[in-house]
């Protein structure tokens, strides 16, 4: 079954995938559909757009859509703190405050004006790009978080890098191996991995690299003046736990989503004609399968930026995420409003990101009758 | 080791006493001269500080949201920051307790202890290269006193009616006698900064050991030794690295790989297994926080006092201590003072574990049902496991007590100090005046056991103006009995402060007067490569 005949692979994969698409039937109901309210609603320019450019137009309505979330997110987070007991004057001050100074910081901040009236206040800063500073340490928060955001981005991207391909080849080869010892292998590994919490990953982590070997730098604290070959071997630990906690997801995606095409015709085909089991994977199967694996790669991505908090916390890893919880712990509104918001762009844009891909791997997508 | 003789020998390393000194006052203690001799000799040894190398400290505690302002400073981590780069003008003795001369050379109190004379020390300079006046001293100490001040040393301070300059002497006047006034400046939020730190809070320049190199709140603080530096009997390493671990077992980790010299905060759960390992020191230090169960002593059913003392005599200590603590504090006595203070009352009878008294008193009491009590483990670590202790105790005696656990957050506004019974933990005060005026006078704001009676706030009231300390002792011993017998606290335990460090690490002063040598564990220990 090596490769043999190539040359008529492509164009015969070319007409048969416009043909049969399974899996990317979901994702096509779903971009028409939210689509449909603007086509009735303004008939003239938008249903021109949506049918010229659907791309564009998917893109301008999402963009539409992001920005009224966004100030959701943002009424949401702030309805939330308000509503934890305690405000930031007796919170920050904690055991050891004395009435005075809670009454001078409640005036300092206005903390005795209604909720109504912070909150615009503090929406009109924002939406000027001021979000103004933080009320414990009185340093400008788009500062502050600029650093941070650096710092969670430079770990999530390591993580990307590795991970990604990594599950996604891995998912191929269990395809290409499917029900025999490798492919199980790769499973109970992964699954083993997805399975324990992610800070009892990172503590076997530093058990034996760091504490026991002694190879693997710890802490992993990072800052201004580092080489970036001490930043890299600083990020080395934290990076290995995220891209085991996260493998098994995309990995196990990737394999269904192969499975699943590999049962159609045209793969059928393409075996007959006498491929090679992997080319036909790589060349006929996958791109099929590319959406709901475009989906979940976005998730786990989203997730390396904005949920490895316990990650950042076992390893003192300075990111957004102990910034956030350290904010929410002393009620530093400022603060938690711009990080949530910074939160919430990430999910959006990373979802609205893998949406396109997801019509650009699907022709009938681009074209919709 | 007995306390005394880790007492004396701790003397002789901090160079506090002679070879005949320490062998007359061990040969009265009953220890024979071979044996006094080769103490000696191990601790002189051992008093030879070693200048270089780099400390690096993993501590528990920092927040992204951390002032650099020392007024301030909430947390452990900027505790030490603080005493790094800067001086108070009195420091305590850190096995007296005592007050010692830091910025303040010398003071001097008028007859009824109201006005303080304080001598500046001359020649001291500020990191940038400014000379500390008196001017600096009072614009410091205005900064904290000022009524829109958010200063945490605002309630010590509120005693001082007036600050003022006599020539180059500092005098500050109070609102009435306070014999324990030296003690107070020592708080950390007192650091003596140039004019004040009205220019900037946040410059972090002060006349400390060590210069600040960079800050990051949250993530890690590096300082460099000052050569400049008035005093000659600390700041030994070169430079210090601070770097925020907030997760027990990171700092673990971080201590046993050898990537930090020194970590705080070590669970007394797991401190047995720390102990193991072979590059680690485990550095215990006797503290006065302590955890407490309190009862509103003005609300039914506890305005009853047979009532409060079943439920004292409901609680075992010794069980309490050893699975809550795991050994490592010292168990208390129902009133919030322990041998660390000056003057501390001894001879008190110890409370004990007693089902037959309670049972007695509770019965005397009239009280029929069960007693709610509220906790959380924010209250103190292992709060709600006391609880449940305590519950099983109680239970020996006919006394029914209902565990209700409250959510952390907001357990401080919603519950402490509001709720008749509830679990919580007192930080210890510099002076036993302190820990009396700040949660046992009628008026305290923090009165938290509601503890409403006239003589007993008239006598804090004396006792703080009293120069005599053999007359102070005896009023502190009266109003120890008062608490214990009367009041609404139950004190099961002293919690000691538990930190660890690499073996390498040499000359740790264990300071009764806080946690981590009182904040200036990098300024006084030295690496021994």
């Amino acid at each position: 079954m090596t490769g043999r005949g190539p040359a008529h692979g492509p164009e015969l994969t070319a007409t048969t995938t416009a043909g049969e698409a399974p899996q990317s039937v979901g994702v096509a109901g779903s971009v028409a559909s939210t689509g449909a309210p603007f086509n009735e609603g303004s008939p003239s320019f938008w249903a021109k757009l949506s049918k010229s450019s659907p791309l564009a137009a998917l893109i301008l309505q999402r963009l539409a859509l992001s920005v009224a979330l966004l100030f959701a997110v943002s009424l949401m987070i702030f309805g939330g703190v308000e509503a934890l007991p305690g405000d930031f004057a007796t919170t920050y001050l904690g055991q050891s405050a004395t009435p005075q100074a809670i009454e001078n910081i409640r005036k300092d901040l206005g903390l005795d004006q209604p909720a109504t009236t912070r909150y615009f206040k503090w929406l009109g800063g924002a939406v000027q790009g001021d979000f103004g500073n933080s009320w414990a340490s009185k340093n400008s928060v788009s500062e502050q978080i600029g650093k941070r955001l650096g710092n969670s981005l430079f770990l999530a991207f390591f993580a990307a890098i590795i991970s990604v391909p990594l599950a996604v080849g891995l998912g191929m080869l269990a395809v290409q191996y499917r029900n025999r010892l490798p492919d199980k292998i790769i499973n109970v590994i992964s699954l083993a991995a997805i399975s324990l919490p992610e800070f009892f990953v990172g503590y076997l982590l530093i058990l034996f690299f760091a504490v026991q070997m002694g190879v693997a730098t710890f802490p992993a604290t990072v800052y201004e003046s580092m080489t970036i070959g001490q930043r890299l071997s600083a990020i080395a630990l934290p990076t290995a736990t995220l891209v085991l906690v996260v493998l098994a997801h995309m990995m196990r995606m990737t394999r269904a989503a192969i499975l699943n095409v590999m049962s159609s015709a045209y793969v059928e085909t393409a075996e007959l004609k006498g491929l090679g089991s992997l080319r036909v994977i790589a060349k006929h199967a996958a791109p099929n399968a590319l959406a709901p694996v475009i989906n979940v790669i976005a998730l786990n991505l989203a997730y390396l930026v904005v949920g490895v908090v316990v990650v950042e916390v076992v390893f003192v890893y300075p990111g957004m995420g102990q910034y956030m919880v350290d904010a929410v712990t002393v009620r530093d509104m400022p603060v938690v409003q711009a990080c949530g918001l910074i939160f919430a762009a990430f999910y959006i844009f990373l979802n609205m990101f893998a949406d396109i891909l997801a019509i650009i791997a699907n022709p009938r997508l681009r074209h919709p009758r | 080791m007995t306390d005394y003789t880790k007492y004396l020998t701790s003397q002789v390393t901090l160079g506090q006493m002679n070879r005949r000194e320490f062998m007359g006052r061990a040969a009265a203690f009953g220890i024979t001269l071979a044996v006094a001799g080769t103490m000696f000799d191990t601790a002189a040894k051992a008093q030879e500080p070693k200048r270089g190398g780099a400390l690096k400290l993993g501590l528990e505690g920092a927040a992204a949201t951390d002032s650099k302002d020392p007024a301030k400073a909430l947390s452990q981590f900027m505790f030490v920051v603080g005493r790094n780069w800067g001086d108070m003008l009195v420091e305590s003795e850190p096995l007296t307790g005592k007050p010692v001369p830091a910025l303040a050379e010398s003071w001097e109190p008028s007859a009824d202890a109201s006005t303080w004379t304080f001598a500046i020390r001359k020649g001291v300079k500020f990191h940038d290269g400014k000379e500390l006046t008196v001017d600096d001293v009072i614009k410091t100490l205005q900064r904290h006193t000022d009524e829109k001040s958010e200063s945490g040393a605002l309630g010590v301070m509120k005693s001082i009616k007036e600050i003022k300059a006599d020539g180059d002497k500092l005098v500050l006047v109070l609102t009435e006698g306070n014999a324990d006034l030296p003690l107070l400046l020592t708080d950390y939020h007192l650091v003596i900064q140039p004019n004040g730190g009205l220019d900037d809070p946040n410059a972090m320049i002060g006349t400390g050991p060590y210069k600040v190199t960079s800050f990051e709140a949250g993530v890690r603080a590096t300082f460099e030794r000052n050569a400049d530096d008035w005093r000659q009997d600390r700041g030994f390493v070169d430079s210090i690295e601070m770097i925020a671990m907030n997760d027990a077992t990171a700092r673990i980790a971080a201590l046993s790989s050898g990537q930090v010299h020194y970590i705080n905060r070590v669970d007394p759960k797991t401190v047995d297994l720390l102990k193991r390992a072979p590059t680690v020191d485990i550095l215990s230090t006797s503290g006065r926080g302590h955890y407490v169960f309190i009862m509103h002593c003005n609300t039914a059913p506890f305005d009853n006092n047979d009532l409060r003392l079943a439920l004292k005599y409901a609680m075992d200590r010794e069980t309490m201590l050893e699975k809550v603590l795991g050994g490592y504090g010292k168990i208390g006595n129902d009133f919030p003072i322990n041998e660390t203070y000056a003057l501390f009352p001894e001879g008190i009878e110890q409370r004990a574990y007693d089902p037959d008294k309670a049972a007695f008193h509770y019965k005397k009491s009239g009280h029929s049902g069960s007693v709610l009590l509220r906790t959380s483990d924010v209250a103190f670590p292992g709060a709600v496991d006391a609880a449940v202790l305590y519950q099983e105790s109680a239970k020996k005696a006919g006394i029914e007590i209902e565990v209700k656990r409250e959510p952390g957050d907001g357990y401080w506004s919603n519950v402490w100090n509001v709720q008749p019974f509830s679990t919580s933990y007192w930080g210890g005060r510099p002076t036993q005046d302190q820990m009396y005026s700040t949660a046992y006078l009628s008026k305290a704001d923090w009165n938290d056991t509601r503890f409403l009676r006239e003589d007993f706030d008239k006598m804090v009231l004396e006792a703080r103006s009293e120069l005599d300390e053999a007359k102070r002792k005896e009023m502190y011993r009266t109003m120890a009995m008062m608490v214990r017998d009367e009041g609404g606290l139950i004190l099961p335990m002293f919690n000691d402060f538990v930190n660890a460090c690499g073996k390498n690490v040499k000359g740790y002063v264990h300071d009764i007067g806080n946690d981590m040598s009182n904040g200036y564990v990098a300024t006084r220990v030295w690496l021994d490569a």
